[in-house]
């Protein structure tokens, strides 16, 4: 094949600089223009990659239950490390804590495949592992949540506290070039054994 | 995707792959997505109901003119094979009940004008710049006409215009006649990519998938009323014969810049080898059909079309990188195979054909309009075709690519890259332009029969 570089200007706002720091403040809609996505508007991807932070009331005497899924979820992991590897996950938090009399869940992802296809891709593994999803144990969730997935992305949207600023230290880097990075500097480091 | 047909395939004249006992009710199952018809030539009609009386007459008539997935089943030599469908706007025009309406989905109650944004709609692509009617909500049926040759069509054509004359109400807002290009031994589209290699076979029909396909689809991916990937089917429209047998269909018009496309090839390749090789690159196939993956270096015109081998290949193992079919090729994008989650959930299946007159090899760009105008269809509409071109076509992001999308369907503006992997270092073409333009587009309701009746009857 020719040569099949071209010249062209690509456009300021795509070029995204892992190796410089940067921060973005967010409005409080979570979007700085409005664009509508399958679901609702789209959360735009930020230094800090996709993710969302859900805050809802959990159902009242549900908490040690809740609780209960952070040994679930480490069991899952633990059996089939990658049982999560469809979400594209960089993190997962998940906090309990209260106000007044009630308790509240907050669950923090960061990941890199768009807010929806998240949503999307984790109701179809929750079925296929056969779990049942901590948000049954949150209030107004929907309970045909198996069958009507439209219902709950309807709820996690409904309960998304967009953030206001979000800052990466190495932006917009995803899960996996981090792991690509990693596997490189690791056979790097491998073949300069070899090479003594 | 196209209409072309000759040799006639083998389903024609004898019956068709034996069903499962009892699975699907084929007399009450428009045929267009169970069954292609050997067609040369087809029309396709937008129409208005000016009178829900009127609409409710046209539809009476009509239904009776459909075919059946169990006609085409039951071997007869037809000539001429006859969808309708209908848009959300359509169903309410015909006198539904507010509840009712309302229990269709969101993105089919809205119109795909409406989800432009969701599809990658914008720039030339956007609804404002439609023809035909389409992106007005006054658009309320299509009627598809599938037929033997262009003498059928015409004869079928002039038939029902004569119909509607006596149809005072119903108006046809615009209309496109479609034709298969030469060469007529395989289907291929404008630019010469070979097509209708990849469908997925539907669980119940019969039909056997293709090796590499994996195993026959659930058939409630298709149609309304059945099981799905994920179990029994739920959520359909309300009354529940709307619910039974019925399916949805994106419609897509789309010109295909074929002067811009051989310019692109020339540009970027000095041999004609060399611009076989860019075009396979865009595609993931050659233009005769062979697969990258499994014949990276040269093209072989006899795999293409031996559907034993054709889609006998994977991605995740045996080109895992995409330095024989590039991770940004529209191939690989549509159809990922083995390295995208839940695969069976997202499964569409094609129909359509060409329009316009070809571009002859060597002449220069004519200024005529030409393209694809093609259906996709599935049981959800966001879940499958939205979810297609939001995230496999157009999100620049995918497979970690950063500023690419789909180089043949997915909106492009000059701003982005296609990436080719090649050792010891890739390939980067900047600043892709457009080689296509939507010219349309709509959603619609492929009712089974029996809903078809019911709503040619309400009061």
């Amino acid at each position: 094949m020719a040569a099949t570089v071209i010249e062209a200007p690509t456009p300021k706002e795509k070029v995204r600089d892992w190796t410089k720091p940067a921060a973005m403040a967010i409005p409080k809609e979570g979007y700085v223009s409005l664009k509508n996505g399958r679901y609702g508007p789209i959360y735009p991807r930020t230094p800090a990659c996709h993710g969302f932070t859900i805050i809802a009331k959990i159902k009242p005497g549900r908490e040690d239950t809740i609780r209960g899924y952070g040994k679930t979820i480490e069991k899952a992991i633990a059996d089939i490390p990658d049982v999560l590897e469809t979400l594209k996950l960089h993190y997962l938090r998940w906090v309990l804590f209260d106000i007044g009399q009630d308790t509240y869940f907050m669950y923090q992802g960061i990941f890199d495949t768009d807010f929806d296809k998240y949503t999307e891709d984790a109701v179809a593994l929750f079925k296929k592992v056969g779990v049942n999803t901590v948000f049954e144990n949150l209030e107004g969730f929907p309970e045909d949540w198996k069958t009507n997935v439209p219902a709950f992305v309807k709820f996690v949207r409904e309960h998304q506290c967009p953030s206001f600023l979000e800052y990466g230290e190495y932006p917009y880097a995803t899960a996996d070039e981090i792991k690509k990075a990693l596997q490189l500097k690791a056979k790097f480091s491998e073949m300069l054994d070899l090479m003594q | 995707m196209t209409i072309y047909s000759p040799p006639l395939p083998k389903s024609v004249g004898r019956e068709l792959p034996k069903a499962d006992a009892g699975s699907l009710e084929f007399e009450d199952i428009q045929h267009f997505l169970i069954h292609r018809s050997p067609a040369l030539a087809a029309r396709y009609e937008f129409l208005t109901f000016r009178e829900p009386a009127a609409g409710r007459a046209w539809l009476r008539a009509m239904t009776e003119k459909v075919t059946t997935a169990a006609a085409v089943r039951s071997g007869q030599l037809d000539t001429r094979w006859v969808t309708v469908a209908l848009s959300w706007n359509g169903i309410r025009a015909l006198g539904l009940d507010d509840h009712s309406l309302a229990s269709f989905p969101e993105e089919f109650r809205q119109g795909m004008a409406t989800r432009a944004e969701v599809l990658g709609l914008t720039g030339g692509n956007h609804p404002e710049h439609w023809k035909g009617g389409l992106a007005s909500a006054d658009l309320h049926a299509i009627v598809i006409l599938f037929a033997r040759d262009v003498l059928e069509r015409e004869r079928c054509r002039v038939e029902h215009e004569k119909f509607l004359s006596q149809c005072q109400g119903v108006e046809m807002l615009s209309s496109l006649d479609l034709e298969a290009i030469p060469p007529f031994d395989y289907a291929h589209e404008h630019f010469g990519y070979r097509d209708r290699l990849s469908q997925p076979a539907i669980e119940g029909t019969g039909e056997e998938p293709m090796p590499g396909s994996g195993p026959a689809i659930k058939a409630g991916e298709f149609v309304l009323g059945y099981p799905d990937e994920e179990g029994p089917s739920a959520g359909g429209p309300r009354p529940e014969i709307l619910s039974r047998n019925g399916s949805y269909l994106a419609y897509l018009m789309m010109e295909e810049h074929v002067g811009a496309f051989r310019d692109f090839l020339r540009q970027h390749g000095e041999t004609q080898d060399e611009q076989e090789l860019v075009a396979a690159k865009l595609m993931g196939r050659w233009r005769s059909g062979a697969p990258l993956v499994l014949t990276p270096a040269k093209d072989d015109p006899k795999l293409a079309g031996d559907y034993q081998r054709t889609n006998d290949f994977d991605f995740g193992k045996m080109d895992p990188y995409g330095y024989a079919c590039p991770l940004g090729s529209h191939i690989r994008r549509m159809n990922p195979r083995d390295t995208a989650a839940n695969m069976n959930r997202r499964k569409m299946i094609r129909r359509g054909g060409t329009y316009g007159p070809p571009l002859p090899e060597g002449a220069p760009e004519d200024g005529r309009e030409r393209g694809i105008a093609a259906f996709v269809g599935c049981a959800s509409l966001v879940r499958q075709f939205e979810f297609a071109m939001n995230v496999w076509a157009n999100d620049p992001n995918f497979h970690e690519l950063s500023n690419e999308r789909d180089p043949i369907v997915g909106t492009q503006d000059g701003t982005f890259d296609m990436t080719i992997p090649k050792r010891p270092i890739r390939k980067k073409i900047k600043g892709l332009p457009a080689f296509t333009t939507i010219r349309g587009g709509a959603y619609f309701f492929l009712p089974g029969i029996e809903a078809l009746r019911y709503l040619a009857s309400l009061t």
